[in-house]
């Protein structure tokens, strides 16, 4: 995304092609009367072409980043559609609130720390007032550890450059954001949520986008220990996907399972969601989303290699679900639709730091492998972590964000990315001759997880200690979080709850807490 | 007078309503019901945990009907309902001591006796439409 130098390049050279048919329809005018004219026609039709490279940038970098912003209704229903009735309003309220809270936090503060010292933003048209990075001198090299301008998008910021940035990044915030709200669901009070929110909007998030994508020291691990190209993510596997699957892993392992998951001998039981169809579609508009996220990250229309990303971004997603549908076949004699819809997405969180540096097979390898994956992390995670994840966050976007970014640095190819983080040539894998990059690749994971999960456990502390804890109490949970929490019921029409009357009393393995028939509700 | 209850498959619901209005009987009231009746019980996964469905989704009918009517209904039911596997439900018969029409106040056989029979089993049959 960001890569100071790279796009530059990449957009001249995308501007003399535009410009060259020009130039000759020019040359080809009879009645020049002299080199003179001939030469400020070209002047003027390349600076036309530039323009028009320019607007074409703006446009495909905001039209994209609509997209993205739809995300936010996919995981919404996904993730009501994997949860009870009871707590439908509630799980869908946190992900409707998630975008605005998370947005204005990122603005205030975020933005700055991630984007503050991005250098010029060549695509763009080149803008470079977002030009202040702290960074810390070790061994000889500067590594960038946040930036510092463009708080509130006031002063230098406001430009439009600036804002249409912001608006393509924001939106990507929000996707890391709204994760955590799947692996917490059903227990978490609404208070708690909004505070641990904004932590993730104005710094968890920021610092390691700032490290990959706004010129900091993993971007740097290429031109500094000639790693690679440094920590390559493309779209965000770790950025993005990874980061909010490890603030989940942290804030589901802290506030602890829902009542009736795991029996007393700690068997983990099935709360089936109450509504299979919603987290479906949820699922496909994701897919749809996902177009903008991975081909959005050009952050310019003009870049042809749009169509390679788009294309692997669908073929990872597709070999994704078909990867869980058949695991589950061959496992339980039946596919599961909601693990096929885990499936589709760890496929394309997968894709999504490798989508423009891959071939078509490696995208279907890759997906596959994340469908197939994203089962058994569910089931480790479930059954023997016992940490419970009503939707399987931790797994799809933790578990294979952390493949994405690996992948690439096995399977990068060599056909692009040729000045990415200021270093020449185009991005290899281990697989095609680089193992630099796969070693940076790892450093990525690894900070990803220990810097991420650091600052996650410190953000729930503190939450704790401001708003009072973050588990409801047994007898909302039993109750439905609904009415306590938001005070509007999803369904107060529906005359019972389907889960309280298909499960039985008394089947032996299953917990006596999520048995009870629904309390009469008002 | 008797209240007769039949707990019938939910699938075969559309040939049990057209069995029962071609038999005249018209007052039907239903509802959804979930119940076991001696069926295994069904064993599914979900993300990977077992979920077990004891009760099964049913449709409940109840029917007030004047004594001509009682052994038409049983056998209305008893052709339309039946698929021949375990789980085609039961149908109960139990004496029904009054029936007040609240509308009019009428009683018993009076009050079972819909006034727009004959048109609201044409309709149900896909004969005339109002």
């Amino acid at each position: 995304m960001t890569r100071p130098g790279f796009s530059r390049s990449v957009g001249l050279g995308l501007l003399l092609t535009l410009a060259g048919p020009l130039t000759l329809v020019a040359q080809g005018v009879p009645t020049a009367p002299a080199a003179l004219a001939t030469d400020s026609l070209v002047t003027a039709a390349n600076t036309a072409a530039a323009a028009n490279t320019v607007a074409i940038n703006f446009v495909w970098t905001l039209v994209t980043g609509f997209l993205v912003m739809f995300m936010q209704a996919g995981f919404a229903m996904v993730e009501t559609g994997f949860t009870r009735a009871k707590n439908a309003a509630h799980t869908f309220a946190m992900n409707f609130m998630v975008y605005g809270i998370g947005m204005l936090a990122y603005w205030a503060v975020g933005f700055a720390l991630q984007a503050g010292g991005l250098g010029p933003m060549a695509t763009l048209g080149g803008f470079d007032k977002l030009s202040h990075e702290l960074s810390v001198g070790i061994a000889g090299h500067t590594w960038g550890l946040f930036g510092t301008t463009g708080f509130f998008l006031t002063g230098v910021a406001y430009a439009a450059p600036v804002f249409t940035y912001f608006l393509f990044q924001m939106v990507f915030m929000d996707t890391a954001a709204t994760i955590p709200t799947g692996a917490m669901a059903e227990r978490w009070k609404f208070s708690a949520f909004v505070v641990f929110s904004v932590f993730i909007g104005a710094v968890i998030y920021p610092l390691f986008a700032n490290w990959t994508w706004g010129g900091g020291w993993l971007s740097q691990l290429g031109t500094n220990l000639g790693l690679g190209h440094g920590h390559v993510d493309f779209a965000g596997s770790s950025v993005v996907h990874m980061t909010g699957g490890v603030i989940a892993l942290v804030g589901a392992a802290l506030i602890g399972p829902r009542r009736g998951k795991y029996s007393a001998d700690g068997t983990p039981n099935a709360i089936p969601g109450h509504n299979i169809p919603m987290a479906l579609v949820g699922t496909f508009i994701l897919c749809f989303g996902w177009f903008g996220f991975n081909s959005g990250s050009t952050l310019a229309g003009s870049d042809l290699r749009i169509g390679v990303i788009a294309t692997n971004t669908m073929l990872a997603g597709a070999a994704g679900s078909v990867g869980a549908m058949i695991f589950l076949w061959i496992k339980y004699g039946k596919p599961d639709p909601s693990m096929m819809a885990n499936g589709a997405l760890a496929g394309l969180v997968a894709i999504t730091a490798p989508c423009a540096f891959v071939t078509a097979p490696s995208a279907v390898l890759i997906g596959g492998v994340a469908g197939v994956l994203v089962c058994i992390a569910v089931f480790f995670i479930d059954g023997k972590l016992r940490i419970d994840d009503p939707v399987g966050a931790i797994s799809v976007h933790g578990v294979n964000g952390l493949w994405g970014i690996l992948s690439l640095g096995l399977l990068a190819d060599g056909t692009y990315g040729d000045g990415w983080n200021g270093v020449p040539g185009a991005v290899r894998g281990l697989f095609y001759g680089d193992p630099g990059q796969f070693v940076a690749q790892l450093i990525g994971g690894v900070t990803n997880f220990v810097a991420v999960g650091a600052m996650a456990y410190g953000a729930y502390k503190l939450t704790e200690v401001l708003v009072g804890g973050h588990r409801v109490s047994a007898e909302v949970e039993e109750l439905g979080l609904d009415l306590p929490e938001v005070g509007a019921l999803a369904y107060p029409d529906a005359p019972e709850l389907a889960s309280a009357v298909i499960l039985s009393e008394t089947a032996p393995h299953l917990g006596a807490a999520h048995l009870e028939p629904e309390p009469e509700a008002v | 007078m008797k209240l007769i209850t039949a707990v019938v498959r939910p699938e075969r619901l559309p040939q049990v309503k057209a069995a029962l209005f071609r038999a005249g009987v018209t007052g039907i009231t239903i509802s959804r019901v979930s119940g076991h009746g001696g069926e295994r019980e069904l064993q599914e996964h979900y993300r990977g945990r077992t979920v077990v469905l004891e009760f099964r989704e049913k449709v409940r009918l109840e029917m007030a009907c004047s004594e001509p009517f009682v052994e038409p209904t049983i056998k209305a039911i008893l052709s339309s309902a039946r698929t021949g596997q375990v789980g085609d439900g039961k149908i109960f018969v139990q004496p029904l001591e009054r029936v007040i029409r609240i509308r009019t106040g009428e009683v018993d056989t009076a009050a079972v006796t819909a006034v727009t029979a004959d048109q609201v089993q044409r309709r149900a049959l896909g004969g005339d439409r109002p």
